[in-house]
């Protein structure tokens, strides 16, 4: 019994980030954290790995920037970390990222969940979790916000999906893919023990040959980077003698606009 | 060649958000000189597809059958691969609920064509579509372009307006059959408690939120609660006593901040903010809310920001087009009445 997670690290939510002289984006030397939708799924996958009584495994995609978040999953007690980084593949589009992340669930053959977060809060294409599932023929359960019951002998799972209309409940087979939301745990903090044994770990970097597959070409590509218009930002404050004459100088702003 | 708009239904009939989707199909159609295809799956699709055509559809794919009369992925998925097959659209354009994140997503994989995720503009440039979005939370735009004969697009909500209505036009209406049976799945729905009429934060065109400073009502918790509890206590009274009234008379929906979230004020589907909500309404009200980076990222793309704020160093100042300065206890209920004078 196996449960994989995905997880990369993002610039610190706190950071400024900006298009530099060259096109690029950079958020200078402020350090990166891992991807703090993700923190939610670390945690599920170390609860569901000791439910079931197997293994735990968590997997980056990409450059040594992610070893940060990597280090940071196995101190947190994920068990196992592995990249991929394939060059040459543009692993910035999702259909080389899935192919890449297919094949290493494929490699590691005895998974029965794989867990992601609601989506990497830095470039928000929340994508990735569906083209996986779609590549292996899994279910696919995305923003759950409760997993009711796993029975991975059984092969099963029932779990609560928060949707725009309200709340689901779905019972599907393993293997599924799942991505959870903020709030179906409290992620623990890593203790100095398992931050120590993370900084020792050794992470195995595997290639698209040590996968066996063949990388499909890139069917997107970002044309540039830039900085959003300055918001226009006149602010008046509202005074008066008293609130019931602010309230209504506000009122009369906003009718004034036009946005009542 | 056409473009495809993807119309999500509910209880048979179309999420009015939708017809964004149609809004943003046009702006690549008329670029590339073709017309718009609705795609309709579920109950009363007929009906469903006539209004597409209102909205601009020449013609409707429309699939009402037993398979598909509630929406699941894998049946919704590779009929609309198959479809996408045959027809050879231009474009796939949905809006990015979570039906339409997964759905294109899934059928990208298939057809193996790129896929622009939460686009908020859309150009053509040598008949290539060219998306924009947002990226680090708003503080970096990118645009991104595909290189597959078909392109994927999901828009985010209320970045394209609804097209114009056209009541005389009638689209041409074609039926087709499932491409797989529900019989087929691997997992079944057991259970949706939908709340029917809730106002859907993404969709609303107001949203009056409050924050931590929710705690500081003056009204007296139970003598039986104490320090948190009776925050808590205040909070929620606060919520349901002091805001929802304002929102009541706007049509607004509620928005908190994570604070306010995670001290259990208030649940987390109202979280607007990086890790909750990205939404852009017409008009938000932030109260007691200090306007973290983080929840700006979820606010910043509203048109107008009121912010009420008895701190007046706090940073939603800087972002808001008219602030007060006071304790949102006396200023929303002031306001509330204001515009209850006003709007009666
Ligand atoms: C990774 C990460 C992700 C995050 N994601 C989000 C997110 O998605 N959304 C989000 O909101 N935050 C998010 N945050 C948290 C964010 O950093 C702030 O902590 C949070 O937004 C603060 O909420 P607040 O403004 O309600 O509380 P505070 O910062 O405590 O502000 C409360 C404000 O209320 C005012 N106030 C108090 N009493 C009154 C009164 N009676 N009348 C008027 N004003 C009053 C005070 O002056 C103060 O300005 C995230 C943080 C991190 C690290
Ligand atoms: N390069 C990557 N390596 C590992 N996990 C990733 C990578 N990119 C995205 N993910 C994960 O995929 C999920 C959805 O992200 P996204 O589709 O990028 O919004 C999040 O849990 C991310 O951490």
């Amino acid at each position: 019994m196996h449960v994989v997670t995905f997880t990369r690290s993002t610039p610190d939510t706190a950071a400024r980030v900006w298009v530099n002289d060259e096109g690029e984006v950079t958020w200078g030397d402020v350090g990166t954290v891992v991807n703090p939708w993700d923190e939610y799924s670390l945690e599920e996958t170390i609860v569901q790995a000791k439910h079931g009584g197997g293994e735990s495994t968590v997997i980056a995609i990409g450059s040594d920037l992610h070893n940060d978040a990597l280090k940071h999953s196995l101190a947190m007690g994920i068990q196992n970390a592995l990249r991929v980084d394939e060059t040459g593949a543009d692993a910035n589009d999702s259909l080389v990222w899935s192919a890449l992340a297919a094949g290493a669930i494929r490699k590691l053959d005895d998974v029965d969940l794989v867990i992601f977060g609601k989506e990497s809060v830095d470039v928000a294409t929340d994508q990735h979790t569906y083209q996986l599932a779609r590549r292996l023929g899994w279910t696919m359960l995305n923003f759950v916000s409760q997993i009711i019951e796993t029975d991975y002998a059984a092969g099963t799972i029932q779990a609560q999906k928060m949707l725009e209309r309200g709340n689901q409940v779905v019972s599907a087979r393993l293997p599924a893919v799942i991505s959870v939301m903020k709030g179906i745990n409290e992620p623990r903090y890593p203790n100095f023990l398992g931050i120590r044994k993370a900084a020792k770990a050794q992470i195995p970097v595997w290639s698209a040959a040590d996968l066996g597959i063949s990388i499909p070409a890139a069917a997107t590509s970002a044309l540039r980077y830039f900085s959003p218009p300055e918001r226009e930002t006149a602010t008046e404050m509202i005074s008066g003698n008293n609130v019931k004459a602010q309230a209504a100088t506000l009122v009369d702003r906003l009718f004034a606009e036009k946005v009542l | 060649m056409s473009v495809f708009a993807c119309i999500e239904t509910f209880a048979s009939a179309a999420e009015s958000s939708s017809w964004e989707a149609m809004g943003a199909a046009q702006s690549i159609a008329e670029a590339l000189g073709t017309d718009i295809t609705a795609i309709i799956f579920g109950e009363n699709s007929a009906a469903i597809a006539a209004d597409a055509g209102k909205f601009g559809a020449a013609s409707a794919i429309i699939c009402d059958a037993d398979a598909m009369s509630e929406y699941r992925l894998e049946t919704y998925a590779a009929l609309l691969s198959n479809l996408i097959d045959e027809y050879k659209p231009a474009a796939v354009v949905a809006v990015a609920t979570s039906q339409g994140r997964e759905l294109l997503a899934s059928a990208a994989v298939d057809c193996q064509s790129g896929l622009i995720a939460e686009v908020i503009d859309l150009r053509v440039e040598d008949g290539s579509i060219i998306g924009a979005r947002a990226a680090y939370a708003g503080k970096v735009l990118m645009e991104m372009s595909s290189h597959t004969p078909t392109t994927f697009v999901t828009v985010r909500g209320r970045a394209f307006p609804p097209p114009p209505i056209n009541a005389a036009a009638k689209p041409s209406i074609k039926q087709v059959s499932p491409a797989i049976l529900d019989s087929e799945l691997k997992s079944v729905i057991d259970d949706l408690s939908a709340e029917i009429g809730a106002i859907n934060l993404a969709d609303a065109a107001i949203i009056v939120s409050g924050g931590r400073g929710m705690a500081n009502n003056p009204a007296a918790a139970p003598a039986d609660l104490s320090g948190e509890e009776a925050n808590i206590w205040r909070a929620k009274d606060g919520f349901a006593n002091t805001l929802q009234p304002l929102a009541d008379v706007l049509g607004a929906a509620i928005g908190a901040s994570r604070a306010a979230v995670d001290a259990g004020y208030i649940p987390y589907e109202h979280q607007v903010g990086q890790t909750g909500k990205v939404v852009s309404p017409d008009l938000y009200i932030a109260c007691g809310i200090s306007g973290a980076i983080q929840h700006q990222a979820g606010m910043r793309g509203s048109k107008v920001i009121v912010a009420i704020n008895k701190d007046a160093e706090a940073p939603i100042f800087k972002l808001a087009r008219y602030g007060i300065v006071g304790d949102l206890y006396e200023v929303v209920p002031a306001l509330t009445d204001a515009l209850k004078a006003r709007l009666s």
